[in-house]
């Protein structure tokens, strides 16, 4: 195979302030960041050949982008596999630019999940609208009323049944992930919270309370990926891509347990292809839709065995200062998470590879090797799974 | 009958048959007269070898709770009034999960790896749906 490694970089950045924002439009939110993502850059609209975009609202999402923006571009993929699809288009981008296709590509998303009141994680069928059944799988599934957080609520259950998880260690990740937000001035919600806090809050589905489940909110971001020559010649120093896997993981048929997620088959290749290891990660984005996605990706990247994600988090491993760091602006958990949060991963991975808050208690100290690992649909049913490992010069 | 206000299932050609079984009071599921492979969902070929040799089987309608939740919060109209319910995997003896509903029984007596069996509530003239109650 062709050495994809650093055969691209994030040279351009930007993420929308906004965290509630009914009189502006999807589109208008992406153009936003499409602009400042370039400016950050350096580069300008000309130098665009690749767009990259997903949607669960926008319809025809790539092609209503285009003409939103005037542009033409020759390269384009709307691959839409929920909340880590940017992940994947990174995984894309790269080898498109590596291929001589596309020297620059532009990969963003926007949604008013929160002004336009959509009940992402308890909707139940009728976050799809209509509540009219697909033959399959829907007619088999959503007539027991699914929602989003319980098909995670389930694994959490089985998990907790295997390997003596508690409610105190998911807890952990979100107060661990809302001291890093109480860093972020942009966040949702920055007031620290503690673990009685979590397990005393509401249950939503068991065993998964309140704030064991991300925010909804608006929003949205782009990213700039340059081919290695244009990148040198960018604003900006450049976040090399040093790895990247995919993975789809399903019920198999009815057969395949699914307390193992894709991140198992993503993480493998993502690794190789960088030539790093686990140790030399020195923070993590972990897609966090639930407490429970943390634990899971972070057993299942391999950071620690199965089953023992629950003492992994707690101690203050993931936080700035510990071993792992993760999630460092505050996560879907309380900074924000407008229905797919996977391009906020490389928003955040590019800023502490950039530097960005050096002298302030949010730059993880000495980061130059970043991994991001989104996941999108549900770990109780089916999802994806994308894994990036990023790096500084 | 109660009103049913719940979405229906959609029936093509594919996933007819278990629906007319449901109808009759019976849980089937497929295996591939080729690969020997159980299959479920549904569907019009045999996913494993994707052969189109399959053939429909009766299940015992018995298995174990392989993994659920009490679900306190869904906005679809139809569930909305039932919280809280009990959204289950359900392993079949067969060796195939199934997503249902446990019924018939208090949420917070459920337990994973508790036997269970199928049992059915007519939906209308055409549909009957397959849950899981304590065995």
């Amino acid at each position: 195979m062709v050495d994809l490694k650093r055969g691209a970089a994030i040279v351009g950045i930007n993420e929308h302030i906004t965290r509630y924002s009914p009189d502006k439009s999807e589109l208008q939110i992406q153009g936003e960041s499409v602009i400042k993502a370039l400016e950050d850059a350096g580069l300008t609209k000309n130098d665009v050949e690749g767009l990259f975009t997903a949607s669960s609202s926008i319809r025809n999402s790539g092609l209503n982008l285009a003409d939103y923006l005037n542009m033409y571009p020759k390269y384009v993929d709307n691959t839409t596999v929920g909340g880590g699809s940017f992940e994947f288009h990174l995984s894309h981008a790269l080898t498109a630019i590596s291929a001589g296709r596309i020297n620059c590509a532009v990969i963003t998303y926007s949604s008013l999940a929160r002004s336009g009141g959509v009940s992402v994680g308890t909707g139940g069928v009728a976050r799809f609208g209509h509540p009219r059944l697909d033959p399959s799988p829907d007619s088999f599934e959503e007539l027991y009323g699914l929602t989003t957080v319980g098909l995670y609520a389930m694994i959490a259950q089985r998990h907790m049944h295997l390997y003596g998880t508690t409610s105190e260690q998911l807890a952990q990740v979100a107060v661990s992930t809302r001291k890093h937000a109480s860093m972020n001035p942009e966040a949702l919600f920055r007031t620290p919270i503690t673990v009685e806090d979590v397990v005393n809050a509401r249950v939503i589905s068991s065993p998964l309370h309140l704030l064991d489940c991300c925010v909804i909110t608006d929003g949205g971001g782009a990213v700039v990926v340059a081919s290695p020559e244009l990148a040198r010649s960018c604003k900006q120093n450049p976040v090399w891509v040093l790895g990247v896997g995919e993975a789809l993981a399903h019920q198999g048929a009815g057969k395949r347990d699914l307390i193992e997620i894709a991140a198992k088959q993503s993480t493998t290749p993502a690794f190789a292809m960088a030539g790093v290891t686990h140790k030399d990660i020195d923070m993590a984005m972990i897609y966090d839709s639930f407490t429970i996605t943390v634990i899971e990706t972070l057993e299942d990247l391999g950071f620690c065995k199965k089953g023992e994600g629950g003492d992994f988090v707690s101690g203050g491993r993931i936080e700035i200062g510990g071993e792992l760091p993760i999630n460092t602006d505050g996560g879907g958990l309380s900074s924000n998470h407008p229905g797919m949060r996977g391009i906020f991963l490389l928003l955040e991975a590019t800023r502490q590879l950039r530097h960005q808050f050096e002298g302030t208690p949010r730059q993880v100290p000495n980061c130059n090797i970043a991994l991001c690992h989104g996941t999108g649909g549900a770990l109780g049913s089916r999802h994806s799974g994308g894994t990036v490992i990023l790096g500084r010069d | 009958m109660p009103e049913w206000n719940k979405p229906l299932p959609s029936v093509v050609g594919e996933t007819k048959p278990y629906w007319d079984s449901c109808k009759r009071g019976d849980l089937v599921i497929q295996k591939c007269d080729d690969c020997d492979e159980y299959q479920f969902y549904p569907r019009g070929i045999c996913s494993n070898c994707w052969s189109n040799n399959i053939q429909w089987i009766k299940s015992t309608g018995k298995g174990t709770v392989w993994t659920y939740t009490v679900t306190y919060q869904n906005r679809t109209h139809g569930f909305a009034q039932d919280v809280p319910y009990v959204l289950a995997l359900v392993e079949l003896d067969e060796g195939v999960k199934m997503f249902t509903n446990i019924v018939e029984c208090e949420p917070s007596s459920v337990q994973i790896g508790m036997s269970v069996e199928v049992t059915f509530i007519q939906a209308n003239n055409q549909i009957s749906v397959p849950y899981f109650r304590p065995a």
